[in-house]
């Protein structure tokens, strides 16, 4: 009898038990935070707490560190969670559900403050609005800033020094000097003759391969993408256009042809080539130019000293060439949870501002990150890549503005990227990335503005 | 005298986790997303009543339609292979040759790997076997992409449905073959009169879950084409489920909800056609 008994407690209890994991596992999921909308500061920042959700991978260690150093400092809590490359837009959909949300999280320009506009604050008056070194760098809507540029920066055709100093010293070379190099004609030449003598110098081709692998498509469809859309914009005056006319297209087929025919592998292979085999390329000195911008500076000093890199404006053969400068631009603004409570966001203020001004907060910002930060206290930073833009532009060169912050959605150049792929593989025309660059363009814009 | 009431109350008390987990994971998200199809929304405590616009856009969108055409085509393709192949490796594999054990296990093996997994290695074998070939990868040619992700499937979910026939072959009794044998049965009638319908309760559940599976399929998809190539603003390889998921992600602030009515529309989709072909296999099964 006694057995028995035992036996039906002890189910009981598991039974409980199961209930119980079940039921806790599952938690905390409605209710949302007390909404106060106060354009006052009201909080108390030494009573919130900060939750970032960072953008950027390869920064998580710093900001890891740096968290705790502010935690050491002034006793506020903050945790620093990152998504996972390429997934953002679904970790913030998530995280902004939970009654934790993030207090600080970041937009990548117009398009996305028009899907989270309602969650970011007005930060108009806030402190580290006031520190920022051009209103440029405020992202706004309706009269309001509503997000804050952490970051500048800078892309082009980064080269290899020593290789193209070689080819300018070599017989078969047109173009002599470097500093020649300063229009599409030139950059062609120079391009067409590496790849010739491609035996001759070392190398397996004179640019990298410009894999469409996701984890580099992003050079072409949406970085090179951005320069005939520039183009169209400047010449149009205007920032944002919700039709486009493709006038510069041609040029980008153009620069594409010159990346693609001059490579280290058949245009054929490039579907399924990653930033990592064009990375190692270059690294090796297999290729000579590689597009790419200042956040590949870690990566690549590991094997290039700080003067055996350079970088060239992407010429596309439109515009004024000789004074192009690089593509320096942000798609990196922070913002402020509205719903977050007054505590909190204080301490989120707070928290950001002491990274732009404070002695530490710059040093790591420019040190530890290799961030060039867009505020009046910014440390200089360590990049040599950052270097080259500041140098380019005192020589009186225009630095190249980024657009592709308007392009309509990650849809959008996702069908430039698939366009591009198939048109490098042979299995498809110009015609079809046209469309998906101008068409897709129209009904993408549309859905976007909903 | 009280001993059967309190039979009922234990019953209910072992009932209760499961029932409260299939509340909690299943009946409420279930109900939940229903009512969210209605509204516009971002995270999911901030909603607008927008009726059914949702719904509407959800039938103009191209992408979805085309999806569901593609979807179906694929789940056409995939259900007659996977059960033709599983078939006869079970049948192979029940009228005893060496090592039948160890074929079994390595039949049923790739449905231990994750189909994220199995969907990128896949995309590198194919595409190794193109480049060789000189051909352009699997990404920019969609019957390729097709035909491809029907090799991966059927590779991968055969060995499963063959486990399940083998468990029907080795239900069907001898004595019905003594029996027929002793009738003047051929080979092929024994096959057709005997074995097929006594077969028939394994067909019905793997042909169940192979369409459900083909339906739903996600990971594979995204991780060996991901829809590409794009024809004329399509995405050519895109299935039902990972059209939702880029809808749902998509731009714009309508985004969220259409892509909660397209999960609704496409929950209906699945439960129609499944309970059709249960309805229709069922109707064949006999008893013994």
């Amino acid at each position: 009898m006694k057995k028995t008994h035992l036996k039906r407690a002890s189910a009981l209890v598991l039974a409980a038990l199961m209930a119980g994991t079940a039921l806790a596992g599952c938690g905390g999921s409605s209710s949302s935070g007390s909404a106060a909308s106060g354009e006052e500061k009201k909080g108390d920042a030494s009573k919130g707490k900060v939750y970032y959700l960072n953008f950027k991978p390869e920064q998580d260690e710093a900001w890891q560190n740096l968290a705790k150093e502010y935690t050491k400092a002034k006793g506020v809590e903050v945790t620093v969670k990152t998504a996972a490359e390429g997934t953002y837009e679904q970790t913030l959909t998530s995280e902004m559900n939970k009654d934790n949300a993030p207090t600080l999280f970041q937009v990548n320009g117009p398009v996305g403050l028009a899907k989270w506009g309602e969650f970011c604050d007005d930060l108009t008056n806030s402190e580290i609005a006031k520190n920022l070194t051009s209103e440029d760098f405020a992202l706004k809507e309706d009269g309001k800033t509503k997000g804050i540029a952490y970051v500048i920066e800078t892309y082009g055709i980064i080269y290899n020094k020593t290789l193209l100093q070689k080819y300018c010293d070599s017989d078969f070379a047109t173009v002599k000097k470097i500093d020649d190099i300063n229009s599409f004609d030139k950059l062609k030449t120079v391009a067409e003759e590496i790849q010739k003598n491609k035996e001759a110098l070392g190398v397996d081709g004179a640019f990298t391969s410009a894999g469409m692998d996701s984890s580099s498509d992003w050079r072409f469809k949406t970085h090179l993408a951005n320069l005939p859309i520039y183009f169209e914009y400047k010449d149009d005056n205007v920032s944002d256009k919700k039709e486009l006319k493709g006038t510069y297209l041609d040029n980008y087929k153009n620069i594409f042809d010159l990346y693609i025919n001059n490579s280290t592998c058949k245009p054929t292979e490039l579907a399924s080539k990653t930033g990592e085999n064009a990375e190692t390329e270059f690294k090796d000195g297999k290729a000579v130019f590689f597009q790419n911008g200042t956040w590949e500076y870690d990566a690549i000093s590991k094997s290039l000293k700080d003067d055996e890199m350079g970088m060239l404006p992407i010429y596309i053969g439109a515009g004024d060439e000789a004074k192009q400068g690089l593509c320096t631009g942000t798609e990196n603004y922070w913002c402020v949870n509205k719903d977050a409570s007054d505590d909190d966001k204080a301490a989120t203020l707070e928290f950001i501002n002491w990274c732009v001004s404070s002695e530490e907060g710059t040093k790591a910002m420019a040190e530890k990150m290799n961030f060039t930060i867009p505020f009046k206290a910014a440390k200089e930073s360590k990049n040599a890549l950052v270097k080259i833009d500041t140098e380019l532009t005192k020589a009186g060169k225009t630095p190249v503005s980024w657009n592709f912050t308007t392009m309509p959605s990650e849809e959008w150049k996702n069908g430039v990227g698939a366009a591009l792929t198939q048109y490098a593989a042979g299995t498809g025309d110009w015609d079809a990335v046209k469309k998906a660059f101008v068409d897709n363009w129209k009904t993408e814009k549309a859905k976007a503005t909903e | 005298m009280f001993k059967k009431p309190k039979r009922k109350l234990y019953a209910l008390i072992f009932v209760l986790p499961t029932f409260a987990a299939f509340v909690i994971g299943f009946i409420y998200p279930f109900i939940r997303g229903i009512y969210l199809s209605f509204f516009q929304f971002q995270i999911v405590s901030k909603t607008k009543f927008v009726g059914i616009n949702n719904y509407l856009k959800a039938f103009q969108d191209d992408s979805f339609l085309r999806s569901f055409w593609f979807t179906l085509g694929f789940v056409v393709v995939s259900l007659v292979l996977i059960n033709l192949i599983a078939f006869f490796v079970a049948y192979g594999l029940t009228i005893g040759i060496r090592g039948s054990n160890v074929f079994r296990t390595v039949f049923f093996m790739p449905n231990l790997v994750g189909g994220i997994i199995l969907g990128y290695i896949w995309h590198q074998i194919f595409d190794g076997i193109l480049r060789n070939l000189d051909m352009p990868s699997l990404v920019t040619n969609s019957d390729m992409g097709f035909w491809g992700l029907v090799i991966l499937m059927c590779w991968q979910q055969a060995g499963y449905m063959m486990i399940i026939y083998i468990a029907g072959f080795q239900n069907v009794p001898s004595d019905l073959y003594e029996a027929a044998k002793i009738d003047g049965a051929t080979k092929g009638q024994l096959l057709t009169k005997v074995t097929l319908p006594m077969m028939m309760p394994s067909i019905t559940i793997c042909s169940f879950l192979t369409l459900t599976n083909s339906f739903k399929l996600f990971d594979q998809n995204l991780a060996l084409t991901g829809g590409a190539p794009l024809k004329d603003g399509i995405w050519t390889t895109r299935m039902m489920a990972l059209n939702i998921y880029k809808t749902f992600y998509g731009e714009g602030r309508s985004a969220k909800g259409v892509g909660q009515a397209e999960g609704v529309i496409f929950f209906i989709i699945v439960v129609a056609i499944s309970l059709l072909q249960l309805f229709l296999t069922r109707r064949k099964e006999v008893q013994a």
